[in-house]
């Protein structure tokens, strides 16, 4: 009613004040003066208020990954400067390098487009590894190899760097609530995908092994002190008997850094046995969820690999021809661990798992049959 | 990889420094103020409360802003261990990783029994004491 009177001009202006900050000492004006300035300031400026500090928190992210970026760069020229002695700086190759793109095929017809893809990723793999040859003229193969993987691990911080700094000045430009959102939603799992990078730069430069090799190690400690035989691209064999049963155990060929190609390797041992093989069994690292613990062993059926999806489509392609049943045993760990320097509980797992192993080739088969076991995962660090 | 490489954090001018003092200093004296007239029993005491502890939040905030953003980055390497071991007497020798080392790489012969000397094993340690969350597990 009291504001109706002003409008109506019933009261004096100079009581205006007053009836929006009743109480009239100066002490409750200012306060009520000041709490709706704020409430003003929200009600107009809140979401804006809200993007700025996202893109603050955003801008920091992106200070550290740069960072991340630059020491990729600084520690894979300065392995390169190290065990390649080059007569020229390799600077200006290796900066070529972190820039290089890989197109895939086109799919609008799917029909063969698994044998384009491995077309598409050969070339690329003879591109790298001649780079890396030019630029380390004095590297042995398994020095091109972690050579070769640290370039990739240092080019994959380059784009993360990249994606998030577009998007950040995107974001900026457009003063985009949705686009500053989403990429400050997902930059804490960026940020542990992008020091996980780090990690695996510093591992591939000094040859380590990594989580990811889990599955190359319990297989090289089947195949340790047995005489072994390259197979298909860089992976070794060795025939063994485990439990009675004769086995042929394959692995990418370390210490390089190197996955070689299982799916492959794999097929040409069924053919070689014309198809009579009694089980597949596959041992792989696996992305473990939040609560499970790093180095928990999972067993299950189906082929357990990763990567762009070629070798994973040849081992099912062999395995159906000839109906052989095919076993996973899974070593669990993060994206993190999967590609940093092997922790203990993982390297304590591949103990348990080459038990396992022998566990389910009891279970699975009889004596006298011919099994394969495929140990996966980059070997880098892993001998044989 | 245009851009030059900058591993240290931006450096903060040393008026906002300044500034960020002078305000903290006239934060405290209001806090001071309002104390006083609370001695007084003055009843503006709590206008000086006021202006003293937002003083107060606004200035230490920015300090610490300004802190971590001078902070240097740094990326942590975990420390390596190499396990040697000798297959035909079981002497164990457990050293930092250097370059060259592989799980499975034969060595020289054991200095005890001259055997022969193997690398059994290439990992890090991670200590998780307190990380874990319990409750679910």
């Amino acid at each position: 009613m009291q504001f109706f009177a002003v409008v109506t001009g019933l009261i004096h202006l100079e009581m205006l004040p007053f009836l929006f900050f009743p109480g009239g000492d100066s002490l409750s004006w200012i306060f009520q003066a000041f709490f709706s300035l704020i409430f003003v300031v929200f009600v107009f400026y809140g979401q804006r208020i809200q993007m700025y500090i996202m893109i603050r928190e955003i801008q920091g992210s992106l200070l550290r990954l740069k960072f991340i970026r630059d020491e990729g760069r600084k520690i894979a020229l300065k392995t390169i400067k190290e065990i390649g002695k080059s007569e020229v700086d390799p600077a200006e190759r290796v900066d070529r390098f972190l820039e290089y793109v890989t197109i895939r095929p086109e799919s609008m017809d799917p029909a063969g487009i698994v044998w384009k893809l491995e077309h598409i990723l050969d070339v690329r793999e003879e591109r790298f590894k001649d780079e890396v040859k030019l630029m380390a003229p004095a590297a042995d193969e398994t020095n091109i190899n972690n050579l070769e993987n640290t370039l990739e691990a240092a080019a994959a911080l380059n784009f993360i760097y990249k994606v998030i700094r577009h998007f950040y000045l995107l974001g900026k430009k457009t003063l985009s609530l949705y686009i500053i959102m989403q990429i400050q939603m997902i930059l804490p799992l960026i940020m542990r995908e992008a020091e996980a990078y780090a990690s695996a730069l510093k591992a591939f430069s000094y040859g380590q092994p990594i989580g990811d090799g889990a599955g190359a190690l319990v297989v090289a400690k089947l195949m340790y002190g047995r005489r072994k035989r390259k197979i298909e691209k860089d992976c070794v064999v060795a025939k063994i008997s485990i439990e009675g049963r004769t086995a042929y155990v394959i692995k990418a060929e370390g210490p390089g850094g190197n996955v070689g190609k299982p799916g492959e390797a794999i097929k040409r041992v069924i053919e070689e046995n014309d198809g009579k093989i009694s089980t597949v069994i596959m041992i792989d690292a696996a992305l473990k969820l939040e609560g499970e613990k790093p180095g928990e062993i999972a067993e299950g059926v189906g082929a357990a690999i990763g990567g762009p999806g070629t070798e994973q489509y040849k081992i099912e392609n062999s395995i159906l021809k000839y109906k052989i049943p095919i076993h996973a045993v899974l070593i669990k760990e993060d994206i993190g661990d999967a590609v940093s320097p092997m922790r203990k509980e993982i390297f304590e797992a591949t103990e348990a798992a080459v038990e396992r192993v022998k566990c389910v080739i009891k279970e699975k088969t009889k004596e006298g049959d011919t099994i394969i076991v495929a140990g996966i995962g980059n070997t880098i660090g892993v001998g044989q | 990889m245009n851009d030059e490489t900058d591993t240290t954090a931006r450096k903060i001018s040393s008026i906002v420094i300044i500034v960020i003092i002078v305000a903290l200093a006239l934060s405290l004296s209001a806090l001071y103020q309002a104390y006083d007239l609370f001695i007084n029993e003055d009843p503006t005491m709590g206008l000086w409360l006021l202006i003293g502890f937002i003083g107060l939040a606004l200035s230490t905030y920015m300090l610490l802003q300004t802190r971590s953003r001078m902070k240097r980055f740094t990326l942590k390497t975990p420390p390596i261990t190499t396990t040697i071991i000798c297959s035909k007497c079981g002497f164990k020798n457990v050293r930092n990783f250097e370059r060259g080392d592989y799980i499975l790489k034969k060595l020289d012969s054991c200095s005890k029994c001259k055997g022969t000397l193997m690398i059994s094993a290439i990992y890090r340690k991670v200590d998780e004491k307190g990380k874990e969350l319990k409750i679910f597990s």
